[in-house]
């Protein structure tokens, strides 16, 4: 298995020699290897790219995606901008509250579902979109919602 | 599997063209449809002269903006005068609430897209393309980076390196220098202009950057000859077909490839299938959810940049969803500022403070806490914050809100007349829950005082 360091550097040279541009990426690598961006990932990341940590953690903190906290082993980011809202994204939104027993922006206690409300993913043309460890699931309806977070545990 | 209908509504096939519902994602398949014939012969031209045939079809950026995409490219200076890389960045960052459109290409045809690209390549001589793609598009991506490889493999780049450089959850490095911020591993924040990116763009180089449909687009100019593609649409300034995404309450949204000038009744109604039970339509998010929504009564203007501005509207990325009657007005806002008050980067005073306190007001009149003043203090402050920023992003808060306020004023005074909403909870958008609490890029807490 190749180190994380290796990794990195086959990222870098996709782009010019002394630019930055790999961190997106590096961060990216790092968070799919940890679950999350935590302060050791962060510095793995700064070492690997010759960065330092702050500057690398300042990157990060300003892109959704990257997790800055644990999350659950699982992820639902449901949609809930304008389309989505107008064909029952709250209905499915509320499916999941109920399934999970937690909120959006929460963890289940056992740390496995981290249930997020999530802007616009693209995905307007069929209710509702939703993100279930970052792979889309069109036309998701909250009668669906038990089978998928069945689905999820096992 | 994208679930999303993709077809040619009306018109001639440009951007789908050979696509029938098996997405040609294949080199092979892409090749049976006459896929790369247009980069050989452009190609063989010199790279002024495919400049101008861009120019003379007078292609128009499908982002947003609108800018003339030949004219974009001949801002250029040619290898012979600057001692530096030439980049073309394809903004693949497609985010705008409503806009689902260059996900398909991505998915149904990702070897025109790159066709385009190495068209573009020799027009402006370039030997490095960047496509920042959203980072939240993964199917999008292995999509496009498997045509890439057969593209690659197949001798078919000429020297030409494309990269595929994934973002990661921000609206704002849609804006075109907010992505080369981004792209150079910075936060995604916007950079003052001039100077324009195609004098100084990523790495402080020229920098075309065209978004995903301008670029998948070209191979049909050169295929029709510029004349020819001019005359489709509606000339002389919007030309050609686009890829509009119709979504909310309509019987059979989807994107729909047509050409410009069909009016928003037409694809509505007739292609769209109306509003499903015999509601009302309401209202028009037109163009996307940053600019001012659309009554009604202008349900037959034409959708083309023209016919719109007439009218104080935008044709932006061609977005049309339909709102109908059940929708509270003011939830809408109040969702459309809680979208751009998460989004904004933080940089500029206006933007920052002003769709924070959009929220504010919004929430209050739907709360029944507001008073008429807080009506006209709603349209003072969108006054303050368009035009007085670096980026159009709190533009793209405040025309949306002042238009709602000004276009159903008679709505919000009977928010303030019933003391909260008169919908109770039967809005599609009650309570829908803004994601977050606070700025995500800034971190300053929604409720701390303007």
């Amino acid at each position: 298995m190749t180190s994380f360091r290796d990794e990195v550097q086959e990222l870098k040279t996709r782009y010019p020699e002394g630019t930055r541009s790999a961190i997106l990426p590096a961060l990216r690598l790092a968070q799919e290897r940890h679950g999350w961006l935590s302060r050791e990932a962060i510095e793995e990341t700064a070492d690997a790219l010759e960065l330092t940590p702050a500057y690398c953690y300042s990157v990060a903190s300003f892109y959704d995606w990257f997790h800055l906290e644990p999350v659950g082993r699982h992820t639902i980011d449901v949609c809930t901008n304008v389309c989505c809202g107008l064909v029952n994204a709250q209905a499915v939104l509320d499916a999941f509250e109920r399934e999970l027993g937690v909120g959006p922006g929460e963890t289940t206690p056992d740390g496995e579902v981290t249930l997020r409300a999530v802007e616009c993913l693209g995905g307007c043309s069929t209710p509702t979109i939703v993100a279930i460890d970052d792979v889309y699931r069109q036309s998701v309806t909250p009668e669906q919602v038990p089978a998928i977070v069945a689905e999820l545990g096992q | 599997m994208s679930e999303t209908t993709v077809r040619v509504a009306e018109g001639p096939a440009l951007v789908l063209a050979g696509y029938e519902g098996e997405p040609l994602r294949s080199l092979e398949s892409y090749r049976a449809v006459g896929g790369y014939a247009q980069l050989e012969k452009a190609r063989a031209e010199d790279p002024q002269a495919v400049i101008q045939q861009v120019i003379e079809s007078n292609l128009r950026g499908r982002g947003g903006a609108f800018f003339p995409t030949g004219r974009k490219a001949s801002f250029i200076p040619t290898p012979d005068k600057i001692a530096r890389p030439i980049y073309i960045t394809v903004n693949a960052d497609e985010s705008e609430p409503g806009t689902f459109k260059d996900r398909e290409i991505m998915l149904k045809v990702p070897h025109r897209l790159l066709e385009g690209c190495l068209i573009a390549a020799h027009a402006i001589q370039s030997k490095q393309v960047y496509i920042y793609i959203r980072g939240e598009y993964l199917e999008e991506y292995e999509s496009l980076q498997g045509a890439l490889g057969e593209a690659r493999d197949a001798g078919i780049l000429g020297g030409v390196e494309i990269v595929i450089h994934r973002g990661a959850g921000a609206y704002i490095c849609g804006e075109e220098t907010a992505l080369l911020e981004s792209l150079e591993g910075k936060r995604g924040q916007p950079r003052s202009k001039p100077p324009f990116p195609a004098i100084s763009g990523v790495y402080e180089s020229p920098t075309l950057i065209n978004n995903v449909e301008s670029i998948t687009t070209i191979p049909s100019i050169f295929a029709l000859g510029p004349e020819e593609y001019a005359k489709i649409g509606a000339p002389p300034d919007s030309t050609g077909t686009r890829l509009f995404c119709l979504s909310g309450n309509v019987e059979r949204p989807g994107v729909y490839e047509a050409p410009h000038g069909i009016t928003a009744r037409h694809l509505i109604y007739d292609i769209g299938g109306g509003v499903p039970d015999g509601r009302t339509l309401k209202a028009v998010m037109m163009g996307g959810s940053s600019f001012p929504v659309m009554t009604p009564d202008d349900l037959d203007t034409p959708l083309d940049a023209d016919s719109l501005g007439k009218k104080g509207y935008f044709i932006g990325s061609g977005v049309v969803t339909v709102i109908d009657e059940r929708t509270c007005i003011v939830q809408f806002a109040l969702r459309v500022a809680q979208f751009y008050m998460h989004e904004s980067c933080g940089k500029c005073t206006p933007c920052r403070v002003g769709t924070r306190w959009l929220v504010q007001l919004m929430r209050a009149v739907e709360e029944g806490t507001a008073s008429e003043r807080d009506l006209d203090l709603t349209l003072d402050v969108c006054d303050r914050i368009i035009g007085k920023c670096l980026c159009v992003l709190g533009d793209s808060a405040a025309m949306p809100v002042a238009s709602c306020v000004t276009k159903f004023r008679d709505e919000f005074r009977e928010h303030l007349a019933h003391g909260g909403c008169p919908f109770g909870g039967d809005s599609q958008l009650a309570g829908l829950f803004a994601p977050v609490d606070q700025h995500a890029h800034t971190a300053v807490p929604q409720e701390a005082p303007v």
